[in-house]
Parts: structure tokens; C-alpha cells; sequence
């Protein structure tokens, strides 16, 4: 009897180890780190098949696909780190289709001397996200940079989903009249993030919301498979996004400051920072636009699921060459809610 | 949020804006100069204006320390950073600042300049310390509100022997301003029936400093705080001077300003700064006394002393109106590069940038009023 000849003379010291030039150079080093450190944490069949490339069967239907770059500083923020938020972030995408997403590709660019234990960390963290989701990592790719080329390291996950039957989502078909609703608090994640890296001693801590949302998009669209527009606000926030809408679709949008859910302590934070709420970024929320008439119903749909829990109507779409959004103030006024300037939180996500 | 939410109440408001419409004549104008940006940022961002009668206008004032920053300044900014190699640390607002050129320390950054944001004068001083090899330099700006950080960072600095570290002082005062746009009112300038005066200077300076206004002047002013109700209550206290023929200097933000002000930072400032004999303002011009510089006992941490650079006279785009924005002859809609050639993502002036500036505030918050 042969013994099985042990692949590595030496197994990967994630406890203490770092990463060097030599795990991107496609020698036996890399290899070592793809088969101890990534297949193991993010094993499934198709990952299994050992391939450049994963092969598969796609089921029937109009496919989406999206990509994403996550290069989020810090690594490691209140409620998250950059692992899941790579797995959540291309899922997301892909779902606001009105997709199901069925697989994710991830490429990392590792820096030099990065920490393997917190790669372990990072890798683990995205294994559980894409389990809890349902959706495998099924290929990647690994590079290393030196040191100084890159920040610790950037994730880049790419997604495919299956579009169901009679589901027409499009950033261009919100129409005058057509509701706007929102899935819960803003600015949850952008605080998270800012609170750790100015390291602002709140009182109490402020959690990233990131989360995947297919689930709660799935029970949407079977609820009212009309619905017009769906979309994550994530950096640029809700404003953002629904001045996107407004310019896709040639309409304006009225929304109300009262009805829009801020924590009490996401807004005193941004009081703090000169930040409004409207313009940072989230990870676990949807804004939808909807038929009027069938805003009841998606909302009671949404509310039912624990990822919409604080769901809201917030406004409606109305009929605008300017295409502008406008805000009744909580105050009693109305002001304009403008595009994202500038740059209030840099990598974000 | 505690002691945020009473300040902007929709039913105080209501009643406040009844109040102001019953006591404002219709039969004249009420125009008052908020002089501080944060006085403009609460109009625009509350929709104070949409709650004012027709009769009451608010002119905005130069009260935004980023756009009376004069182009000469922040191009010697740049050049002291790129042509000697130093780390330049700066508040985020004047990253997008237009320098001569289309320059900006934006762009000075993207081509290698070591230049930071910091939230505040301690951050500036933690990279010093952390870059013993470097220097650091602190781009102070700002009315008496930042100057004494500035002046707690520049002690510390002496006190650790903190040689790497130095401030490029850009700080500037309010009462000389106030003077000059209550000069050039008039004839060329613009008539102003009443000031809201500063909130957060005012805690430091106190109230006294204005008395000249309705001295010299004849004009009522009252101290505003920077919340929406704040500067309707403001308001309507002006509203009432006015139709009584009285020119007072009153405190509508007794929650936070005394008379004499806070005395310690005044202390902290005097030690630390001196009066320059003259400084330029974007808008204002070359005033006399209106602006501080590091006093001979600091003279080492001046960086204008430590890395002199000579830089050519500074050139500011043409058309743009912020000269006359930032004295309330001109609303920003009167400027032809507004909204044209000139939005917040592409500034071509300094009002354009801050969120402080009237045309920033403007464009972002009340421009569907031009457009209905």
C-alpha cells in the first residue's frame, strides 16, 4: 500500500502566517493557500471541480449578471466586514433585477504581508454569507500585490441570477402617480463604518445593516410581480438612487422627511459628522416603485419579512421635465434633494 | 435626538410663521442678511424661506469661512506643499476649492501631493507626531469659531517640542466684515433692513463686538442660533425692531452667547495670534485688522515663515460672481455660470463648494423655486 503523497510538505500557518509574492505566483505556494485557505472555507461542488472556470447547467429563464469591487476601509466594521459585504453587495445587485441569484465569482488582490489569519477571517465570513444565502462562490482567482500597492486587500465578487417569468424591472419604468417605498432605516451602514474608523466612541453602536436581499425581493415580486423599479441605495444613499430613477424614467419624485426611518442614533451621529442620512450609504436596503394601487399590499409584503420590517411609503412619482426630487422637510418647508456631491465618506464599500 | 428635535418643531414653526405674517407690514420690505453660511444652510435645507411672507426676504451674507478664502491663499497652499514635499493637512471643505488654473488641492492630491482631510487641528497633530520625518502643516481657516483649537494645537505643538509641525493661519474675524458690507451698503450695494447675527462666533466673541452696528450703522442685529426655529424666532425679533424703529443688538441665542463671551478662548487666541495689518477677501477686498497670524512667541510654527514660496498673482474665472454673491448684491441665480458651466460637482467659484456657500445651498436645496 502507497501512502497518499502529502501535497504539502507543510501545512499554511494561518495562525501566524502573512501573505507573500509567492502565493500569487501560481506555483505550489498559491496552490496551497486556494486549497487550505479558499476551498476549504468556501467548498461546494462546482469550486470543486478544480477548474479555471466553474461548469454548470443554467436553468431556464432570462439570466442577470453584476459585478462589484469591494475596497471598504476598515476591513472589519460593526455588524460586517468586507467579506460578507462582497457577498451581500453582488447578491443584492443581482436580486434588484427581481432576480434569483444562483452563483458568485470572487477575485481577490491580496498586499503583501497581509495577515493570513485575517484572510481566514475575511474568507470565512463570505462562506457563511453565501451559505446563509444559498448562493455558492463557485470560481475565483487570487493576485498578490507588494506591499504598499494595495490596502490590505480588494475583493471583487460577480454574480448571475435568473430573471422569473412576467418580472420587467428597470430604473427607466417609474411613472407619475407609481409609489415609493422604502424597506427600513438609512444610513445604517455608513455610520457603522465612519463610527470605527474615526473612531467616535458612541454611545451606543451603531450596526452596518449588510444583508442579502433576495429573499425579502422574492416574496416582493410574487406579492406584485408588476413592480416598476427596484434598487439598493448603497454609496450616494437614498438620494442618490431615486434622483437615478427620476432621470432614467423623465419624472420628479415627492417624498416626505416624516416618513422616511432614520435610528435616532444614525441621525445624531450624522448631526455630528455634518452628514445627512439621505446620502450615506446602506447595504441591506431596497427602494421600490410601485402602481399606486398596489403599494398596500407590497408594503404589508414587506413588512411581513424581517429584512422589512420598518418598511415605509415615502412618497410618489409625479410628472416633472425638471426631474427634480423634492422633499417636504419635516419642518414644514421643501427643499430639493440633490445628487451626491463630492466624496462625504470615502471607501465605503 | 435631545435638544435637536425641540429646535426644529413643525408646530412651532407654524406658529412662529403666523406670528411673523401678522406682524410683518405688507406695505414694505423686510430684507436681513443671515451673515453666517450656517444661517444659510438652515433656510435652504428646512424650507425656512417657504414659511416667510412674500415681504420678508433673507440676503445672504460672506459668514462661510471657505468661500472668503481668497484664490491667493490656497494657491500658496498648493505651492508650499508641492514645492517643498510636505504633508498639508486640511478640514474636507476646501478640497474642491478652485485655485488659479482650475487647480484645486483636489487635483494636487490626485498628482502625488501628500495633502490629508482631518476632522480637526488633534488629527493634524496625531500625523505629526506618527511622521516624525515629515512636515506637517495645518491649514487653518476659519472665523473665531476654529481659531482657538488652532491656538490649543499650536501650544501643545510648543509644549511637545513638536518640530515638525506648523499652521498656515487663514483665520479671520467678523466684526471687520460686518463693517465693510454695512459700508458698501447703499447706493452701489445692497439695502439691508436687518442682520442675523452669528451663532457659534458669537459664542466665543460674545455680543458686545456688534454694538457698533446700530451705533454706527442704525441697523437692528440679533443673534441666531443655527436651528430653523432659531432663525424664525430671529426673525420675528428683528421683525419687531424694525417696525418699532428700533436698532438694537439683541440675543436671540441666549442658550450659548454671553455679553462678554467665552473669555478663555479669547485668552487662548490672544496668546497664541496677533492682528495682521490687512488681509484679502474673497468678495471683500483688502480689509484692515480683519484677520490673525501666528504672534512673534509662535513665530517658529508660522509655515509661512518656515517655507517661504513666491507664487504669481492668483486668477480668478471669469464671470464668476462670487465677489458680489458673498456681499448680497447678487443672488446666485444672477451669476450667468450658475447652473451652466458652474454646479457643485464642477465649482467654479467658492460659494459653489461648501455646503455653506449660498450658491451651493441653492443649487441643492431650492433651485425647483426658479424652475415652477
Amino acid at each position: 500500500m502507497t501512502a497518499q503523497p502529502r501535497p504539502f510538505a507543510q501545512g499554511l500557518d494561518i495562525k501566524r502566517g502573512a501573505v507573500d509574492m509567492t502565493h500569487g505566483s501560481g506555483g505550489r505556494a498559491m496552490a496551497q493557500l486556494i486549497a487550505e485557505l479558499f476551498q476549504r472555507f468556501l467548498d461546494n461542488d462546482l469550486l470543486r471541480q478544480g477548474n479555471d472556470q466553474a461548469l454548470f447547467q443554467p436553468p431556464p429563464g432570462r439570466l442577470v449578471m453584476s459585478t462589484d469591487g469591494h475596497v471598504i476601509s476598515p476591513l472589519f466594521f460593526p455588524g460586517g466586514d468586507i467579506g460578507c459585504l462582497s457577498v451581500h453587495g453582488t447578491i443584492n445587485d443581482v436580486a434588484m433585477a427581481g432576480a434569483r441569484p444562483l452563483y458568485l465569482a470572487a477575485g481577490f488582490i491580496l498586499e503583501e504581508g497581509f495577515p493570513l489569519a485575517d484572510l481566514a477571517r475575511i474568507v470565512e465570513s463570505m462562506a457563511r454569507a453565501a451559505n446563509e444565502a444559498g448562493v455558492p462562490v463557485v470560481t475565483g482567482d487570487t493576485k498578490v500585490v507588494e506591499r504598499g500597492k494595495a490596502d490590505g486587500l480588494f475583493i471583487t465578487t460577480t454574480g448571475l441570477g435568473v430573471v422569473p417569468a412576467g418580472i420587467d424591472i428597470s430604473g427607466n419604468r417609474a411613472r407619475p402617480g407609481d409609489a415609493i417605498l422604502l424597506s427600513g432605516t438609512l444610513g445604517d451602514h455608513g455610520v457603522a463604518v465612519m463610527s470605527k474608523r474615526e473612531n467616535l466612541g458612541f454611545g451606543t453602536e451603531i450596526l452596518s445593516d449588510t444583508a442579502a436581499l433576495h429573499d425579502l425581493v422574492a416574496a416582493m415580486v410574487a406579492a406584485v410581480p408588476d413592480i416598476h423599479c427596484l434598487r439598493d441605495p448603497t454609496r450616494g444613499g437614498f438620494a442618490t438612487t431615486l434622483n437615478e430613477f427620476a432621470r432614467q424614467s423623465g419624472v420628479g419624485m415627492r417624498v416626505r422627511e416624516t416618513q422616511i426611518p432614520v435610528r435616532e442614533a444614525v441621525a445624531a451621529a450624522c448631526e455630528l459628522l455634518g452628514l445627512d442620512p439621505l446620502y450615506v450609504a446602506n447595504e441591506g436596503k431596497l427602494i421600490a416603485i410601485c402602481p399606486s394601487e398596489r403599494a398596500e399590499t407590497l408594503l404589508a409584503t414587506m413588512r411581513a419579512h424581517p429584512l422589512g420590517r420598518d418598511a415605509a411609503i415615502v412618497g410618489e412619482v409625479v410628472a416633472d421635465p425638471h426631474q427634480f426630487v423634492r422633499m417636504e422637510t419635516a419642518f414644514g418647508g421643501e427643499r430639493v434633494v440633490d445628487w451626491l456631491t463630492g466624496e462625504p465618506l470615502p471607501r465605503i464599500c | 435626538m435631545k435638544f435637536i428635535d425641540e429646535f426644529r418643531d413643525r408646530d412651532l414653526a407654524r406658529g412662529l410663521a403666523t406670528a411673523i405674517a401678522q406682524e410683518a407690514a405688507r406695505d414694505r420690505s423686510y430684507r436681513l442678511m443671515e451673515f453666517c453660511g450656517g444661517h444659510t444652510h438652515a433656510i435652504f435645507r428646512y424650507g425656512v424661506q417657504d414659511l416667510m411672507p412674500a415681504q420678508v426676504r433673507f440676503v445672504h451674507g460672506p459668514g462661510c469661512p471657505v468661500c472668503v478664502l481668497p484664490t491667493a491663499r490656497l494657491d500658496l497652499a498648493i505651492a508650499m506643499t508641492e514645492r517643498h514635499g510636505l504633508t498639508l493637512c486640511t478640514y474636507a471643505d476646501l478640497m474642491r476649492v478652485p485655485a488659479s488654473n482650475r487647480h484645486s488641492l483636489l487635483k494636487a492630491k490626485a498628482a502625488g501631493a501628500d495633502i490629508r482631510m482631518v476632522y480637526s487641528t488633534q488629527d493634524a497633530l496625531a500625523i505629526a507626531r506618527a511622521n516624525p520625518g515629515r512636515q506637517v502643516v495645518f491649514f487653518a481657516i476659519g472665523f473665531e469659531t476654529t481659531t482657538p483649537p488652532t491656538a490649543v494645537a499650536l501650544k501643545q505643538a510648543r509644549a511637545e517640542g513638536l518640530g515638525n509641525f506648523s499652521v498656515f493661519c487663514n483665520h479671520v474675524l467678523t466684526p471687520p466684515a460686518m463693517r465693510a458690507i454695512l459700508e458698501t451698503a447703499g447706493p452701489e450695494g445692497i439695502a439691508i433692513d436687518g442682520i442675523l447675527g452669528p451663532s457659534h462666533v458669537s459664542t466665543v466673541i460674545g455680543s458686545a463686538p456688534y454694538d457698533f452696528v446700530p451705533r454706527d450703522f442704525g441697523k437692528p442685529l440679533v443673534i441666531a442660533g443655527f436651528e430653523p426655529l432659531d432663525v424664525m424666532q430671529a426673525t420675528l425679533m428683528l421683525i419687531r425692531q424694525i417696525n418699532a424703529g428700533r436698532a438694537e443688538v439683541e440675543n436671540q441665542y441666549s442658550r450659548a452667547v454671553t455679553p462678554e463671551g467665552n473669555r478663555k478662548a479669547q485668552a487662548l487666541m490672544a496668546e497664541v495670534l496677533t492682528l495682521r495689518d490687512t488681509f484679502e477677501w474673497r468678495g471683500l477686498g483688502f480689509l484692515p485688522d480683519s484677520a490673525q497670524r501666528l504672534n512673534e512667541a509662535f513665530a517658529d510654527f508660522d509655515a509661512e515663515q518656515r517655507f517661504r514660496v513666491a507664487v504669481p498673482p492668483s486668477c480668478e474665472v471669469k464671470g464668476c460672481e462670487c465677489p458680489a454673491v458673498l456681499r448680497g448684491i447678487k443672488e446666485p441665480a444672477d451669476c450667468r455660470l450658475f447652473g451652466t458651466v458652474c454646479t457643485p460637482d464642477n465649482p467654479m467659484g467658492s460659494c459653489m463648494v461648501s455646503s455653506e456657500g449660498a450658491c451651493a445651498a441653492y443649487w441643492s436645496y431650492g433651485r425647483f423655486r426658479d424652475a415652477a
